[in-house]
């Protein structure tokens, strides 16, 4: 809507510059922009190519062959890696612990995000207290977290006893090892991590949400719920896009809570695609089978966000990124 | 799994440290001559595990002591932390500079480095000092060659409480399998926790399972099926159902699924260490970690006793067998001469007689054994003595893909993902895909 004014603008007036000053040579005055972009993009561009595609090019490559990290590669076993690791049912199991905690986080963590955030989004005593508690989870490092609630999660230890102090004693489980309860308990601690990453994406949100919308809403009748479910939900809507998109992502690749909690035990029970890849790739030293691994973690993590860009996101990004360049 | 073991073997509060320095290359002049020339100074880039005192200054001063002898040898000691040593080897031996002498624990992990060509044959330079070793040197050999040289070795067992046991009224500690499950129930019922277990890092689980299995299977089987990975024989199976019946006794404490083996008061070891098990299967550093996670130095002091693995009546095993392993040291391919010459020196009765009296390890030369002055290692060394075959930890023995596969389907039947048939399953598919 508003996005061929601004390009126009920007563009005309960064055009009219240069041309008076390049007295209207537009060979070199691509030239000199060129040079200046490259200057500029250069840098990140290089660490980029480094850091991340040529790793992605590497893991590729070793993923077809059987490597144990020493020697040279000269066993090319073609698909066969591949053909392992989608048939071991191990990480099948893995890849549905995944698509678990995707489903379940967005489930679980919508409903408590939204009514926290407009919670907090009301003028109310202690309200910076609240919204600094909540967020406080997110600042601590994933390793921190996961030692804190280890700790916490032991058999009699604090999370049991104050189950026991209310009065909830005979709903003592074995949190950490009992392999049907272990990832709905992951399920938790991760959901008490990133609550406060979600609330203050949302409360950002709220902030762009005229509250003549609203007010004028509440006029016409609306009740509260209403309100939120035809007037505050809908404007929040890229918002909550955007939050959906980094959880599924983060789901897909969590990692570190998990490892240190339970080592994706007991047995196999709170195994991820990326504690599968860790332990099979490198506490088994085949990292050729690992790279296979991770390639099919990367293709899955690729196409969910293509799929979600394409046919969720598209409403947000359309002229931000797809006719800018234009 | 199996590095933590050994990185709480001698400093369990040293994991916790990082590292950050791993540089320097030994000189690169040195490798073109392949004798020991005494006048040619040459540097020894020598990376081991010891991250905290009192192995970290004594492998110091036996290199300064060395140089002192030898003044044209110098050193660059690297202490790099037990895990990241783990990684950060295999890609510094792919690398042009790996360094000259490093941590090895023999096995199927030597032996892959040994088919990757990056390690010195040590065979002909040891051959004057290493029967001084004995038969423990084995482990560190490939093909009948010795390409390793280990200078501490301890052996797996039962720690116990022995208060715990008189209040339960047992006077002797198991000698059988039946022994030890009788045991268990008067344990139970004296309401004490009969058996501390630290499953949730798995290589614990695979320690019963290895023991059943070395009960069950006779010498030959276990050696051929660390050379030809081949695990047809029904004693495999069979040490899978003696892991069977000791897990339906229920004999280990609530929730040990997820309990770790070495961190914190609430792991296995800080329940033997504290009072609420009664014993523990662990190796020779379990005294050493138990006394880091109580307050009382003395670790229940005269109340710890030991008792080897029970027999298991009608198993083809040898009869006394001992499950074990150790620390050593390796030379790289690139090293100079003069580093057969230094692992000659660690192994030699003074330094080793050094060692021993630090009271972190076994010492393995014939000779130093009276070094050691605390107790309960004193304890392991005559059963050490007293053994007919110390078989090292099938984990280690064999080939890393295969040993963690192992691990994996222990810790499978401990959770009861898998049968017995399906814990060798497993072994022989890794072993398909080694």
């Amino acid at each position: 809507m508003t996005t061929p004014t601004v390009r126009k603008v920007w563009f005309s007036s960064r055009a009219s510059t240069q041309d008076a000053r390049e007295g209207g040579r537009p060979s070199r005055f691509r030239w000199g922009r060129g040079l200046e972009i490259s200057a500029f993009l250069a840098p990140a561009l290089i660490v980029y190519l480094l850091f991340v595609l040529v790793p992605i090019v590497l893991a590729a490559y070793y993923s077809f062959y059987k490597w144990s990290g020493l020697g040279p590669l000269n066993n090319f076993v073609n698909l066969d890696n591949y053909r392992r690791a989608l048939n071991d049912d191990v990480f099948q199991n893995a890849i549905w612990h995944n698509a678990l905690i995707v489903v379940l986080s967005l489930a679980v963590q919508f409903p408590l995000t939204l009514g926290l955030s407009l919670l907090l989004n009301r003028r109310m005593r202690g309200r910076a207290v609240l919204r600094l508690v909540l967020f406080a989870p997110y600042v601590l490092s994933e390793v921190i977290t996961a030692v804190i609630w280890l700790l916490m999660l032991q058999p009699d230890g604090l999370v049991d006893h104050a189950f026991s102090a209310v009065g909830l004693g005979h709903l003592v489980q074995l949190w950490l090892a009992d392999k049907h309860l272990v990832l709905y308990t992951m399920l938790v601690v991760l959901t008490w991590k990133y609550l406060g990453f979600g609330i203050v994406l949302f409360l950002a949100g709220l902030q762009g949400i005229p509250q003549e919308l609203t007010e004028a809403a509440a006029i016409d009748g609306a009740s509260g719920f209403k309100v939120v479910r035809h007037v505050t939900v809908p404007l929040l809507g890229p918002t909550i896009r955007i939050w959906a998109f980094l959880s599924i992502i983060g789901s897909l690749q969590v990692f570190d809570l998990i490892w240190i909690m339970t080592g994706g035990g007991p047995g196999n029970a709170s195994n991820t695609m990326v504690t599968y890849l860790i332990s099979r790739g490198f506490g088994r030293y085949a990292f050729g089978y690992g790279s296979a691994v991770a390639v099919i973690l990367f293709i899955i993590s690729f196409v969910v966000a293509l799929t979600y860009q394409r046919f969720v996101l598209r409403r947000d990004t359309e002229g931000a990124l797809t006719r800018m360049v234009g | 799994m199996l590095t933590s073991r050994r990185c709480g073997a001698v400093l369990s509060t040293a994991c916790l440290i990082a590292l950050a320095g791993c540089g320097g290359g030994s000189s690169s002049d040195a490798n073109s001559t392949k004798s020991a020339d005494s006048s040619k100074p040459v540097t020894l880039t020598w990376w081991h595990n010891a991250t905290a005192d009192p192995l970290k200054g004594f492998w110091q001063q036996v290199a300064d002591d060395y140089h002192a002898l030898h003044p044209n040898v110098s050193f660059t000691v690297v202490p790099v932390q037990n895990e990241q040593f783990n990684t950060k080897l295999p890609v510094a031996l792919q690398s042009n500079q790996p360094p000259d002498i490093f941590q090895e624990w023999g096995g199927g992990q030597e032996a892959t480095q040994v088919d990757a060509g990056k390690l010195m044959d040590l065979t002909q330079a040891s051959s004057s000092w290493i029967s001084g070793i004995g038969g423990q040197a084995a482990g560190w050999q490939v093909n009948g060659k010795q390409y390793g040289v280990p200078y501490s070795l301890g052996i797996v067992g039962f720690w116990y409480n022995k208060a715990m046991f008189a209040k339960a009224g047992i006077t002797t500690p198991p000698a059988t399998f039946d022994d030890l499950l009788a045991d268990v129930t008067k344990l139970k019922a004296a309401g004490l926790t009969p058996i501390a277990i630290g499953s949730k890092d798995k290589w614990p689980d695979a320690f019963y399972w290895d023991y059943f299995a070395l009960r069950e299977c006779s010498k030959d089987t276990i050696l051929k099926s660390a050379a030809d990975y081949t695990f047809d024989d029904p004693c495999w199976v069979a040490a899978g159902k003696d892991t069977q019946r000791l897990l339906d006794a229920k004999p280990f404490q609530n929730g040990f699924l997820a309990t770790p083996a070495q961190q914190g008061a609430g792991s296995s070891a800080g329940m033997l260490a504290t009072g609420k098990a009664a014993m523990e299967l662990q190796g020779h550093w379990d005294p050493g970690v138990m006394s880091g996670l109580t307050t009382s130095k003395e670790v229940l002091g005269s109340n710890l006793g030991w008792f080897p693995f029970p027999s298991v009546t009608g198993g083809a095993g040898l009869a006394g067998a001992q499950l074990g392993g150790g620390d050593g040291f390796a030379c790289s391919y690139k090293a100079p001469p003069e580093c057969a010459d230094f692992l000659k020196y660690v192994t030699s009765v003074e330094v080793q007689r050094k060692f021993g009296a630090l009271n972190v390890g076994l010492p393995v030369m014939a000779g130093s054994e009276t070094s050691v002055s605390d107790a309960n290692l004193q304890t392991l060394l005559k059963a050490r003595s007293s053994t007919p075959y110390v078989q090292t930890y099938l984990d280690v023995q064999y080939v890393t893909s295969v040993g963690q596969a192992l691990d994996d389907a222990a810790a499978q039947q401990f959770s009861g993902d898998a049968t017995p048939e399906q814990v060798v399953k497993q072994i022989a598919d890794a072993a398909k895909n080694r």
